[in-house]
């Protein structure tokens, strides 16, 4: 059975029935929502096949699909997943039926187009992590941007049509540049195959080039510091749903894209940039914590909470350490979690009180205990106590930053310090103090729907926090594999000083200038 | 029996004069009949090129050759302009344009531009170009009582007489140092002299100039914003489309062919026209608030892209630019079939503020004018995106980094504008609806485009292949 395909291509099936779903309006919204959460909840339950058919003794590509697509050029269609991605799929088919839940009663307009902008979404994404071949690679990932587009310019906040131009136009300047490194690619290695040019071996002047190439694409995704601006506005404005898919699985994306791309092909240009990563990445962590302290929107405070927290998971992936890279993407599944929650949250109370301003609430916890508890779970979730998945990604990445350098393991501390400061500050504010405002006082409680919400993210959180082996033993081999390949790769390529591996980017490009 | 060669060809004329006769015997009543016979004969001819796709050789003592490259092209050309008599027909009787001259003149001009893409002389491409010419003259100011249609259409043949002189210039120039006009004789001359003398690569300059006036490419762009606004809409898609895809055959059949080994001489003016069109294409089209000028601009940047592919000179980039120019027909055509929906109260509009809303009020229209859109700022899955994938590709193999990057930024400032159209017809209000029913020639038109654009990326075999092929057929050996 072709499982990946099938995982990737039913929410498309699922936004086709929608699409032709007719008759009176309340009829087709209700249609078209149940339509909506069940093929999202059935890709759901597909895709934990995965969970349960694959091999954790491994680091191979399992589920492999292997068809030719443009015979000419070499190009086939690649599906398969190791330990690196298997665990983003079922992130992005877990939070596709909760963000369509998350929005049952807040969308009440243009719902059927909604709904198939999330699947179509849906099957981008799952499509990305699953792609071996860079072409149907590239054509997931830049496809990612059109339903984004839609999601957050019609069903936005007010400035949204702002908002949705940035996220397209930021995005789509760093993914073209990727096109041309993946072009050259071809050219080099004669095959866009990606397992094959795993073990390709480019040459040092090259690498660089393409590094940059690829950062420019991933570093907007990611976001780091300094293009993450487009990420504010983004999430400020979109709807409460698409906050959480941006959140929680578009911003991996960047993420998986220098585990899967950067270090393996490139790692001598990767040892190289090492170091601007790292000073990006703890600019990222202490600016942008700083920035999210002087925030009086809750959702922004989030959004730059949610830059600081990636600036970890660009540090642990480049510290090229096994605690480093698994801390990392125990980190972006963590992150995935606790992000999608907290903007959940956020959600709850804009639909009661249409205000995400922070001032505008307080004392919420003498209304809503069950509300306030879960918010607390995450806001420590967040913040990284022990026993839930913040912890365990963040000591992670700290232990493997530790052995490759101790500065960046001192700066970043002092992001999680500042972590702490502004979600537990954003907590008092909001649940605790007394509860004044008149129109706070008839605020109900969670509902079933939205406890149904939370519901699987709180198990997820403490299973994630408590036995964190049984995600850790999918990346385990995987992780290894990459480090000891960069090793050999290292070795092999005489290990050019840094000043070599400059001078030979000049060269090249020098000489491309000549002709 | 080498007359076969140019049976499509010989069809049309033949048809065309038959259908003036029939035009002329019933007393202008049977325009829809002219024009649904025009299509048919373009079908016909369409048929005889698809039939005989290994019809290969040189007619009439070396002046025509008929090869998978000219093959290809015809294709094109005929579906393309079959697509736009289509288009027009409901416009012409609703604009009180309808005489049966209109479909008949395209049919010339389509013949034209089948002599254009087999041509092997220069005295046939000048012949080719100039029965084309002269056929869009008149048909751009077929609107003779309207002010702008006539203005355009005097606009159009006063700078395309231009071009034409400059064109004609170049080949005397040609002729002068090389002493054939022959495209074989040409190569044959340039190879076994390795270095061509310096009046030849002037007159080199001057062709190239005369041809980049007729694609529209920068800086010879500058009638296409005024003849796209004012021509007639149906005669602007025409111009949008066929022309477009002739002219662009035979850049790419002069150049690699009787002057392929001049490449390192020439590949810089196209590098630099290239790079003049995607820029001003992209930044001139930001500020346009009429959708047809818009339009304008638009192709000006997608000519840039095409050039991307030839400036390399070799198969890969020629198969790049065919491989564009088929995407580039469905686009066309499927954004020139939403525009001429555009009517309000019985009248045509043609601001871009008119299609706010239409999400609501059209939204099967709106959506088919969003994959359009989408496709020409190239994202993928659908089809625009591909086609810029083969022209940098060829543009990455030859090492013109710095095209290649010009070319990428340009297409992220292009696709504001493109985006700017989702954005009114998506996020904003509807103002006033548009007219209805659309008429099933527009939907039929809109669905094949549509679903070629959005289905091209599952099954790309048959247009790359062919593509392929007919770019194998331009490098012998």
């Amino acid at each position: 059975m072709p499982l990946l395909s099938l995982v990737t291509f039913l929410p498309l099936v699922g936004a086709g029935f929608i699409f032709v779903i007719r008759g009176e309006p309340a009829i087709v919204a209700r249609n078209v929502r149940n339509v909506a959460l069940w093929t999202s909840v059935i890709t759901f339950v597909l895709s934990l096949l995965l969970w349960l058919d694959f091999d954790r003794t491994s680091a191979d590509f399992q589920f492999v699909e292997k068809v030719d697509w443009i015979p000419s050029f070499g190009i086939s269609y690649h599906m398969g997943v190791d330990g690196i991605s298997v665990l983003l799929v079922l992130l992005s088919t877990l939070l596709t039926p909760i963000a369509i839940l998350a929005s049952w009663e807040a969308i009440q307009t243009r719902i059927k187009e909604y709904m198939i902008a999330f699947l179509v979404l849906e099957t981008l994404m799952v499509g990305m992590f699953c792609a071996l071949d860079f072409v149907a690679f590239y054509v997931f990932f830049e496809g990612v941007l059109i339903p984004m587009f839609f999601i957050i310019g019609v069903w936005g906040g007010e400035r949204r049509v702002y908002a949705a131009f940035k996220f397209f136009l930021y995005t789509l300047l760093g993914s073209v540049l990727m096109l041309l490194g993946i072009l050259a690619i071809y050219f080099e290695a004669g095959t866009t195959d990606i397992p094959t040019l795993m073990r390709y071996g480019f040459p040092a002047g090259m690498q660089t080039w393409l590094w940059l190439a690829f950062f420019a694409s991933f570093a907007v995704k990611v976001p780091m510091w300094p293009v993450h601006t487009w990420l504010p506005d983004a999430h400020v404005e979109a709807p409460t749903a698409g906050s959480v898919i941006l959140a929680a699985v578009l911003l991996k994306m960047g993420a998986y894209g220098f585990l899967r791309f950067s270090l393996p092909m490139f790692p001598d240009a990767s040892a190289f940039f090492t170091p601007l990563i790292y000073v990006l990445s703890v600019v990222a962590v202490i600016y942008t914590s700083l920035v999210a302290l002087a925030q009086e929107d809750m959702k922004k405070l989030i959004a730059y909470s949610s830059v600081a927290h990636m600036g970890f998971v660009t540090v642990g992936i480049f510290t090229l350490t096994r605690q480093g890279i698994e801390g990392a993407l125990f980190q972006m599944l963590s992150h995935g979690v606790v992000s999608a929650a907290l903007f959940l949250i956020v959600g709850v109370i804009y639909d009661r009180m249409h205000s995400r301003l922070i001032a505008r609430y307080g004392g919420l916890v003498h209304r809503m205990p069950l509300y306030a508890a879960v918010f607390m779970l995450f806001t420590l979730a967040s913040v990284g106590l022990p026993g839930t998945s913040g912890f365990v990604g963040e000591f992670l990445v700290m232990v493997g930053a530790f052995q490759d350098n101790t500065w960046v393991a001192a700066l970043i501390t002092v992001g999680i310090v500042l972590g702490a400061a502004y979600m537990l500050w954003l907590y008092r504010r909001v649940v605790f103090g007394k509860l004044v405002r008149p129109d706070l006082m008839g605020i109900v409680d969670l509902s079933r729907r939205e406890v149904a919400v939370f519901a699987p993210l709180v198990v997820l959180v403490l299973w994630m926090g408590i036995y964190p082996m049984s995600f850790l033993e999918f990346v385990g081999p995987s992780v290894e594999n990459l480090i000891e390949q960069y090793g050999t790769a290292r070795a092999g390529s005489s290990a050019p000083s840094l000043i070599e591996l400059a001078a030979a980017a000049w060269e090249q490009a020098a000489a491309v200038a000549a002709e | 029996m080498s007359y076969m060669l140019a049976a499509p060809e010989i069809f049309l004329a033949v048809a065309g004069m038959a259908l003036l006769m029939f035009g002329v015997f019933r007393r202008g009543q049977g325009v829809r009949a002219v024009a649904w016979l025009t299509v048919l004969a373009l079908a016909v001819a369409f048929v005889l090129v698809w039939v005989a796709p290994d019809a290969t050789g040189t007619a009439f003592g070396g002046l025509f050759v008929a090869d998978r490259f000219a093959a290809f092209l015809k294709l094109l050309v005929l579906l393309a302009s079959a697509l736009a008599v289509i288009m027009s027909l409901d416009y012409i009787e609703r604009e009180d344009m309808a005489r049966f001259e209109f479909p008949v003149l395209m049919l010339f001009a389509t013949l034209g531009m089948l002599m254009m893409v087999s041509a092997n002389d220069l005295i046939s491409l000048y012949l080719g170009l100039e029965l084309q010419s002269l056929a869009l003259y008149v048909v751009a100011a077929f609107r003779r009582d309207s002010l702008r249609s006539t203005e355009a259409g005097l606009k159009y043949f006063v700078l395309g007489a231009l071009a034409s002189g400059m064109l004609l210039y170049g080949s005397s120039m040609i002729y002068g140092f090389a002493g054939t006009t022959a495209f074989a004789g040409l190569a044959a001359t340039i190879g076994g002299a390795g270095a061509a003398p310096i009046g030849l690569i002037v007159g080199i300059v001057f062709l190239a100039a005369g041809l980049a006036f007729k694609v529209a490419a920068v800086p010879f762009h500058m009638w296409t914003p005024d003849v796209y606004e004012g021509a007639p809409t149906p005669v602007t898609a025409f111009f949008a489309l066929a022309p477009k895809i002739a002219a662009l055959g035979l850049f790419v059949r002069v150049m690699v062919g009787p002057f392929g080994d001049l490449v390192e001489q020439w590949q810089q003016i196209i590098v630099f026209i290239s790079i003049a069109s995607m820029v001003l294409g992209a930044l001139a089209a930001i500020n346009q608030s009429n959708i047809k000028r818009l339009m304008a601009y638009s192709s000006i940047g997608h000519v840039g892209y095409a050039l991307i592919g030839l400036a390399p000179g070799t198969e890969v980039g020629v198969r790049g630019v065919l491989v564009y120019l088929a995407i580039y027909v469905f686009m066309t055509a499927g954004t020139f079939a939403c525009i001429l929906c555009m009517r309000q109260k019985g009248r045509m509009v043609e601001e871009i503020a008119d299609l706010a809303g239409l999400s609501k009020t059209h939204p099967v229209m709106a959506l088919a004018l969003a994959v359009f859109m989408f496709s020409m700022a190239g994202i993928p899955p659908l089809a625009g995106f591909f086609g810029k994938l083969y022209v940098f590709l060829a543009a990455i193999e030859a090492e013109l980094y710095a095209l290649a990057v010009i070319g990428v930024v340009t297409s992220v400032l292009g696709a504001f504008y493109y985006l700017r159209i989702v954005k009114l017809m998506y996020f904003d209000e509807p103002i006033e609806d548009f007219d209805r029913p659309l008429g099933w020639e527009m939907t039929g038109v809109l669905a094949v485009s549509g679903v070629v654009i959005v289905l091209f990326f599952a099954v790309p075999g048959p247009i790359v292949e062919g593509a392929a092929a007919a770019a194998a057929a331009l490098f012998p050996g």
